[in-house]
């Protein structure tokens, strides 16, 4: 289980950097995507991985070890929001990029394609 | 006798003075200037009520608690040697705001000028009466501060502009050295109380880190006393007035530097490292100063050569290493600041009332201002070293130390001759200073027609004048008792047995005096023509300080930038994304290789379902990958499908919280890519010719890339792998109910035990949402995507060649069902969210997800029924709901205070209502729904604002864009 959430971890974050790598703006904005997944996977395994065991209460007075680890979850959960938050403006400024430069170069030169 | 409160009332009374000076903020004169003489007064009153206890050897503390932990109390401490420097800073001080009353133009902005003078006294009298090192050095950065606006008052002027800046930086430089040497003492000496250090001598002195100290602390005292070779801010601070020179860059300030050498004798003196540094810059100076002063055509600049050299005089004493150098160095303190300052004031006056400054251009001055004239002969006479003044009594002194210290016959020679040298050029300078302005013939076409100033102007002149004859005629008697104290403090048990009197025979020091004297002013008959027609110093000025600096502030400020911006061009993104992630693996490596990655593989563990899904996951990512540059609506979907999966795989490991956020985040995520698609340029695969550049490019990033993944998956896996040490999710686990009412732990975390920090986060997503707005709203579409897309074109052309229909027919026969259904379907929606939104404390749901389920609705409804249709149907108001949301959040926070808790601290209880049964209801909830109001808020907001983009497209030009609208 660990082992292939690791792979994929890996894979997600390589794919991201090669496309934040890319020159062309949609390119980097997809790259960030992936980059966020493979990262908030990455946070939310730190906790160790639990099957069958949410972080809801059954009983008041339970034992704390039949539950997951809420804290990972927390935190990615506000940052899967704020990943939200991050892509729309990126996207609103690359659009605006795009309008001001006439084209879609993260430089806003369109050089090397 | 409230004796032990004394210290901080002298020490913030300034302070105090120079608010009330600088919110008078009148024009006038007066006021400020008499504030400034009356606090200067009383804290000279409240000093001398001190005396009895001085006199008697006692160290007056004042201890102010502050951050004890760190050692680090507010101390205030008067002993002897700190309280002769107190009378020094509050007697000048009164005599400068005197003079400044009548010196200064009524035009300029007087309540700043004498406010930052008091400031300045306040500063200075912190760094003589701290306790602590760590505050001395704060004090110290502030003088440094208020002497660089100080020097600056005059700010149109550029050399007024160079000169602060000049000496801000060398002395704040020093500064910032003082205080590094200061930690290194403290940490020594195992306390940074001045008391401790001073009792720490001997350890200090055999500590390893004794040199590196020295070192740092000598630099902070040389560059604020302007010793070689940090002199040369000195002659430019002369633009500052005049009242601000005599005070600080005479009496006070550049004593700074000689008052923390004489302070810390005891504990970092007596080595062959300090004889050797101190007395060696001292005697450079010393005789530099000397030898400058006397080709300078600037009466101020003679007097400012000149107070290097007497503060080099200062420094070599203490270097000298005896007891007895350190008592002559503090009479000479005392000594120096009373004639110099009284000179610099004699040099306003001759400014002021003659309209130049010019030694060449001055001369007979002394027809017509007799008393000014005769008080600057006292003063000059004190300088030059002449009898029965107090500069002759101090230089006797010295010029007994250099005769009995013993560093060896070559040495003891050197320093001899530089002695009587450099008095020689004292003699000179003094006589070419007094003679050129007041004697000879009387000038001619002066701009000002020269009288005598006011007398409330040559008052602090003469009392200077007059405390000059007097030390010098009864020593004994006038500052006897007080240097003896002050040294008293300094030595303790070394305290050396001297003598204050005029005459002590015929000893060597007299006829050293009297050679000095001599040739003095031999100096001055046979060189007088030459001193007027050279501009510059011979030989010296080649190496000015002041160039050289000037030359490094260049290189450091404006070539060595430009240089490494040349290098890493910063305005290059995809260089700096490069280089970040470069460093980011460097950081990774470097962390492998300290901290070995341990964990043995485990292949029996892997579930095959998982395994599956994640092959699509991978294949979805690397799909993304290479699809983005060419078909971005693939690579959006295949990114989507590793959204997907990376969703499934919460739900699959135990977080069905993240699932429902990352399932809905997903779908506006798309939709929002979606909508901005349209605005992209063309892109054939084929159409730019690649050149080897962009193989290269692309090979070294798919090597970069692969390691960042092989790095951040065996990170992953370590980390997966790592046991869990007792955490604090345990404590969010335990009292997640009892303390917050609510089963379900990830909500409770988010809304209660860290709802500060959603706070944060909702902030950020209104902020984020209010920013896409405005950029949409001036938003400039590039020219080749305003028209509409060529496949809208050909659907249009379509339907105008075919009958009976009205134009956009399709689209509204291709979306009619689609449309019904999800109009009648948004109501069930948005009722779904607000069911995730109730049952968020208690079961995976929540203000978030609540919140994208909402805006999915409206967002649903756009799509089937078109912006106008909605908006004339629907008042969406997504600012409303941003704002709102915002004053929930943070009104649920202040209503706590209400109750006498602490911000956002929640309360909960159950109500039982009919039909729905029993309800928790926590404050939490209400929260939350300020959470759930701008998530609703910012979302809509920003897909509507960049939907709006294609719906108003028709009706505008390039020229005429964008006209806001929500």
């Amino acid at each position: 289980m660990e082992l292939v959430l690791a792979g994929a971890i890996g894979i997600l974050s390589a794919s991201g950097v090669w496309l934040l790598l890319r020159p062309r703006t949609f390119q980097v904005i997809i790259g960030l995507t992936l980059i966020s997944y493979a990262v908030n996977l990455f946070i939310f395994s730190i906790g160790g991985l639990r099957t069958g065991a949410d972080p809801v209460l059954h009983q008041v007075a339970g034992d704390v070890a039949q539950y997951t680890d809420p804290l990972p979850q927390a935190l990615v959960l506000t940052a899967i929001v704020i990943g939200f938050a991050t892509t729309a403006l990126f996207l609103v400024v690359l659009l605006t990029s795009r309008g001001l430069t006439g084209n879609d170069h993260v430089d806003g030169e369109d050089g090397t394609p | 006798m409230p004796d032990h409160a004394l210290p901080s009332a002298i020490l913030c009374l300034p302070f105090a003075a120079a608010v009330a000076t600088w919110l008078m903020r009148e024009r006038g004169h007066n006021r400020a200037a008499w504030l400034m003489t009356g606090t200067a007064l009383l804290g000279l009153a409240l000093s001398s009520w001190l005396a009895p206890h001085i006199l008697a050897g006692e160290v007056l503390r004042q201890t102010i608690p502050w951050a004890g932990s760190l050692g680090l109390d507010l101390v205030l401490r008067i002993d002897g040697f700190a309280w002769l420097f107190m009378l020094l800073i509050c007697g000048i001080g009164a005599l400068v705001g005197v003079y400044a009353r009548y010196y200064m133009s009524p035009d300029d902005p007087l309540a700043r000028f004498f406010a930052l003078l008091l400031a300045f006294m306040g500063s200075m009298l912190g760094i003589v009466m701290s306790g602590n090192v760590i505050q001395l050095v704060f004090f110290w950065e502030l003088t440094s501060l208020f002497s660089f606006l100080l020097i600056g008052y005059w700010h149109n002027g550029a050399s007024a502009r160079d000169g602060a800046r000049m000496a801000l930086i060398v002395t704040s430089g020093g500064g910032f050295c003082l205080l590094a040497g200061m930690l290194l003492l403290g940490h020594v000496a195992g306390s940074y109380e001045l008391d401790a250090i001073l009792a720490a001598g001997d350890a200090v002195r055999a500590h390893p880190w004794y040199t590196p100290t020295l070192l740092l602390i000598l630099l902070g005292a040389f560059t604020k006393s302007a010793q070689f070779p940090f002199h040369f801010w000195l002659p430019q601070a002369m633009s500052a007035p005049t009242p601000a020179s005599a005070y600080l860059h005479s009496a006070t300030m550049v004593k700074a530097g000689v008052f923390l050498l004489v302070r810390f004798w005891p504990v970092l003196g007596g080595t062959a490292e300090w004889s050797w540094i101190v007395g060696g810059v001292g005697l450079v100076t010393l005789i530099l100063g000397a030898y400058a002063a006397m080709f300078e055509q600037d009466m101020k600049g003679v007097l400012a050569y000149s107070t290097i050299s007497h503060l080099g005089l200062i420094t070599m004493l203490v270097g000298l290493g005896s007891a007895l150098g350190v008592v002559a160095a503090i009479f000479h303190i005392v000594n120096h600041a009373t004639f110099k300052s009284s000179l610099f004031m004699a040099a306003g006056a001759v400014d002021h009332e003659a309209g130049t400054r010019d030694l060449r251009k001055l001369g007979g001055l002394r027809r017509v201002m007799p008393v000014t004239a005769t008080l600057a002969l006292v003063a000059g006479a004190a300088m030059a070293g002449v009898p029965l003044l107090n500069g002759f009594l101090s230089k006797e002194m010295f010029f007994a130390e250099t005769l009995a210290v013993r560093q060896g016959p070559l040495l003891d020679a050197i320093s001899v001759v530089i002695a009587v040298a450099a008095s020689a050029f004292g003699v000179t300078y003094s006589i070419r200073f007094v003679r050129g302005v007041f004697f000879g013939r009387m000038a001619t076409g002066l701009p000002h027609e020269p009288h005598e100033p006011p007398l409330w102007m040559r008052f602090p002149i003469g009392f200077l004048a007059l405390a000059c004859l007097l030390v010098g005629v009864l020593p004994g008697r006038v500052i006897g008792p007080t240097l003896r104290a002050a040294a008293g403090a300094v030595l303790g048990a070394q305290m050396p047995v001297y003598s204050l009197a005029v005459w002590h025979g015929l000893t060597t020091p007299l006829l050293m005096s009297v050679l000095a004297f001599v040739a003095g002013c031999l100096l001055f008959a046979s060189l007088r023509r030459r001193f007027d027609a050279i501009e510059t110093a011979p030989l010296t000025s080649r190496f000015s300080g002041k160039r050289i600096f000037e030359r490094v502030l260049v290189v450091l400020a404006a070539d060595l930038p430009q240089r490494i911006e040349r290098l890493y061009p910063s305005r290059r993104l995809q260089s700096q994304l490069l280089w970040i992630v470069l460093l980011a693996l460097l950081a990774g490596v470097l962390a492998a290789t300290t901290a070995p990655f341990e964990a043995a593989l485990h292949w029996s563990s892997i579930d095959p379902a998982f395994a599956l899904l994640w092959l699509l996951g991978a294949a979805c990512a690397i799909g993304a990958a290479t699809q983005a540059k060419f078909h971005r609506l693939a690579a959006l979907v295949l990114s989507g499908g590793a959204g997907l999966v990376s969703c499934v795989s919460f739900v699959w490991l135990s977080a069905p919280d993240l699932a429902a956020t990352q399932l809905l985040v997903e779908v506006v995520t798309t939709i929002l890519i979606l909508l901005g698609l349209r605005w992209l340029p063309k892109r054939i695969a084929g159409y730019a010719p690649e050149g080897w550049r962009q193989r290269f490019r692309r090979r070294r990033d798919i090597v970069i890339a692969l390691a960042v993944g092989v790095g951040v998956a065996s990170l992953a896996y370590a980390a997966m792998m790592h046991p869990v040490a007792d955490s604090i999710s345990r404590f969010f686990l335990e009292r997640a109910y009892t303390e917050g009412g609510g089963h379900n732990v990830v909500n409770v975390i988010l809304v209660d035990f860290r709802g500060f920090d959603t706070l944060g986060e909702i902030s950020v997503l209104a902020i984020v949402a209010l920013t896409v707005f405005a950029l949409l709203r001036r938003f400039r579409p590039a020219a080749e995507s305003i028209s509409a897309p060529e496949q809208q074109r050909q659907q249009t052309r379509l339907e105008a060649d075919g009958p009976g229909h009205a134009a956009d027919h399709s689209l509204t026969d291709y979306l009619m069902i689609p449309g019904l259904i999800i109009q009648l379907m948004a109501p069930v929606i948005v009722l779904f969210g607000m069911h995730l939104f109730l049952r968020g404390h208690d079961l995976p749901g929540g203000g978030f997800v609540a919140g994208i389920t909402v805006a999915v609705a409206l967002i649903l409804l756009y799509m089937a029924r078109g912006a106008r249709w909605v908006e004339s149907h629907l008042r969406v108001l997504p600012l409303r709901w941003i704002g709102a949301g915002l004053l929930l959040a943070v009104l649920t926070g202040l209503g706590s205070w209400v109750f006498g808790r602490q911000f956002l601290t929640s309360a909960f209880r159950y109500l039982e209502l009919p039909l729905l049964g029993r309800l928790p209801l926590a404050t939490a909830l209400l929260f939350d729904l300020g959470v759930f109001a701008v998530v609703v808020g910012a979302t809509v907001l920003m897909l509507i604002a960049l939907a709006h983009q294609s719906l108003r497209r028709p009706r505008q030009t390039p020229a005429a864009t964008a006209e806001g609208e929500g």
